[in-house]
């Protein structure tokens, strides 16, 4: 059990004539190993929900839990915390600073307290695991693409190696290829260590194909939250919050519609083939 | 965190006050602040204080509002207030010790105080009632005059606007970076001043590669958008005069009138 969520309210600029209810009594219960996608529209609370999650935002109302521990407690402490929860920032290329490539990755672990030698190990070792060309390692960060920043940056926290990897839309900005190319990234990953992983996005597409499960967040609490295919089976409902099921969701309940026996649950355009070809093999 | 700040303070009502031209309001709180340092006396400070609670009263901003304005400058009041306290020479009114307090040194003391807090008071009623935008065109059009003489109060005045426009977004960037660099275990708190300011690097660099990123759209937007400069150029919401600005004007003035009168009476 990583983190427990405990009727987490959070209000920004609380007390002024600009206050804003950002997350309104959520609860939660995020076990280990899980790969989470959290899904809502823009201003729906995504983006809070997971800051509260390292302590960057500390809830107006409510408690969190960490393997236990409540991480509001005076005596927990928050950095020792940020160091197992690593976040990925949107843009994260915009945090980069450093003179090379290489020094911005070893940030992270420095802070960590690791020794130098271990430094440099993770940072090679996340640096090659996020695909970046050896050539760039030295190179500035600035003079890089804008895709390879992001995966320098993403670099950045993989290298301090947390047990939750928290990523709040890795792929805006991106395009098609770079998009998939990170998502795979970060699956494998997940499928190399076992971490925790939370993906914030506001794409069905992009989620349904790597998560186990999905959070849809909309105004600031909690809509849905099970298996993708349990989550779609309401896509009228969240169309109605300005969000829509995977293609393939459609394309499988219109041929049902149209008397054609076919499975409904496909999320993927994989899964969609193959209950069509057996639809097609009973035939 | 940061994002609690309020520079730039504008605080959204309906009311008299906010609906004034800003060149009034701009004429307003310099007839004001004239006044403030000019009162004297127990009749004066009566008149100015009713005026100011009036106005405030009128601009529905809650008081509490103004009062947080005056938090920034506690410390500056007490060390003014206590050096006219006790370096004013004149007739002693208590001794201790070597220590002397003057009867002129508590009047002092107290004038003073009493007009910082009701300029800073004052001046706020202006900045909360008037967005920043609306401001910097008030002061375009009552510096235009300077303009036969060269003075490029339209750029003046654009530099303004975009300065205080940016002010937000990049509360928003440092907020946003610093948070960035915390999840990676930056430390922005602890440690002796050198320590804090290594630690700064990895916030300021960022900061700064953006703030020039921003500025460089900008001005491809406002170039894309054939902007060049004052001359011929339109507004969108060009100020004019309306009936209750004469009222305020009027208002503003007979005040000021009473504050000379009582001053040069008494």
């Amino acid at each position: 059990m990583s983190f427990i969520l405990d009727k987490v309210s959070h209000r920004y600029s609380q007390g002024t004539a600009y206050e804003i209810t950002a997350l309104d009594n959520v609860n939660l219960k995020i076990n280990d190993g899980e790969f989470i996608g959290i899904i809502g529209h823009t201003g729906s609370g995504k983006s809070t929900l997971v800051q509260h999650l390292n302590g960057l935002l500390k809830a107006t109302e409510g408690a969190i839990y960490y393997n236990g521990q409540d991480i509001y407690d005076k005596d927990y402490d928050l950095r020792d915390l940020r160091t197992q929860v690593g976040m990925v920032f949107q843009y994260p290329e915009h945090q980069l600073f450093e003179e090379t490539v290489f020094a911005d990755v070893c940030f992270g672990p420095k802070n960590q307290g690791l020794p130098e030698k271990d430094c440099t190990l993770r940072a090679f070792e996340a640096l090659r695991s996020v695909g970046l060309p050896e050539k760039y390692y030295y190179a500035s960060p600035f003079e890089l693409s804008g895709g390879q920043k992001r995966r320098a940056a993403i670099a950045g926290v993989l290298a301090m190696k947390p047990a939750v990897l928290i990523l709040d839309e890795p792929t805006a900005g991106l395009d098609p290829k770079g998009r998939d190319e990170i998502l795979d990234l970060i699956a494998e990953t997940h499928a190399h260590y076992g971490n925790t992983v939370i993906l914030v996005s506001h794409s069905m597409e992009d989620v349904a194909k790597y998560v186990d499960r999905i959070i849809v967040m909309n105004q600031g609490s909690v809509m849905l939250d099970g298996a993708p295919r349990d989550v779609f089976h309401h896509y009228k409902e969240l169309e109605e919050i300005g969000l829509a099921a995977p293609q393939v969701t459609y394309l499988m309940h219109e041929m049902r519609e149209a008397g054609m026996d076919v499975s409904t649950e496909p999320t993927t355009v994989d899964e969609a083939k193959d209950a069509i070809l057996r639809m097609l093999g009973r035939k | 965190m940061l994002r609690d700040i309020t520079l730039g303070q504008y605080y959204p009502a309906d009311s008299v006050i906010h609906k004034l031209d800003p060149r009034t309001k701009l004429f307003g709180t310099l007839l004001f602040i004239i006044s403030v340092f000019s009162f004297d006396g127990l009749l004066g400070f009566g008149v100015i204080t009713l005026f100011m609670f009036g106005i405030i009263y009128l601009s529905k901003v809650p008081l509490s509002f103004m009062v947080r304005g005056l938090r920034a400058i506690v410390i500056l009041l007490l060390i003014a207030g206590a050096l006219n306290l006790f370096l004013t020479p004149g007739q002693p009114l208590i001794t201790l010790w070597k220590i002397v307090i003057t009867k002129e040194g508590v009047r002092n003391a107290s004038l003073m105080t009493v007009r910082m807090i009701y300029l800073i008071m004052g001046t706020s009623v202006m900045t909360l009632t008037t967005t920043p935008n609306q401001l910097t065109d008030g002061l375009e059009k009552s510096l235009r005059p300077l303009s036969k003489i060269h003075v490029p109060v339209h750029e003046i005045a654009m530099m303004m606007s975009i300065a205080l426009r940016f002010i937000p977004i990049l509360i928003e960037e440092t907020d946003k970076i610093m948070k960035a660099q915390m999840a990676r275990g930056a430390d922005f708190e602890s440690g002796g001043l050198i320590k804090k300011a290594k630690n700064m690097v990895p916030l300021l660099v960022p900061l700064f590669v953006s703030a020039f990123r921003r500025a460089n759209d900008l001005a491809l937007a406002m170039e894309a958008r054939c902007y060049v400069g004052g001359d011929g150029r339109t507004k969108m919401k060009p100020l004019v005069y309306e009936k209750r600005d004469v009222g305020a004007y009027a208002v503003v003035i007979v005040y000021f009138v009473i504050v000379v009168l009582v001053k040069s009476l008494l």
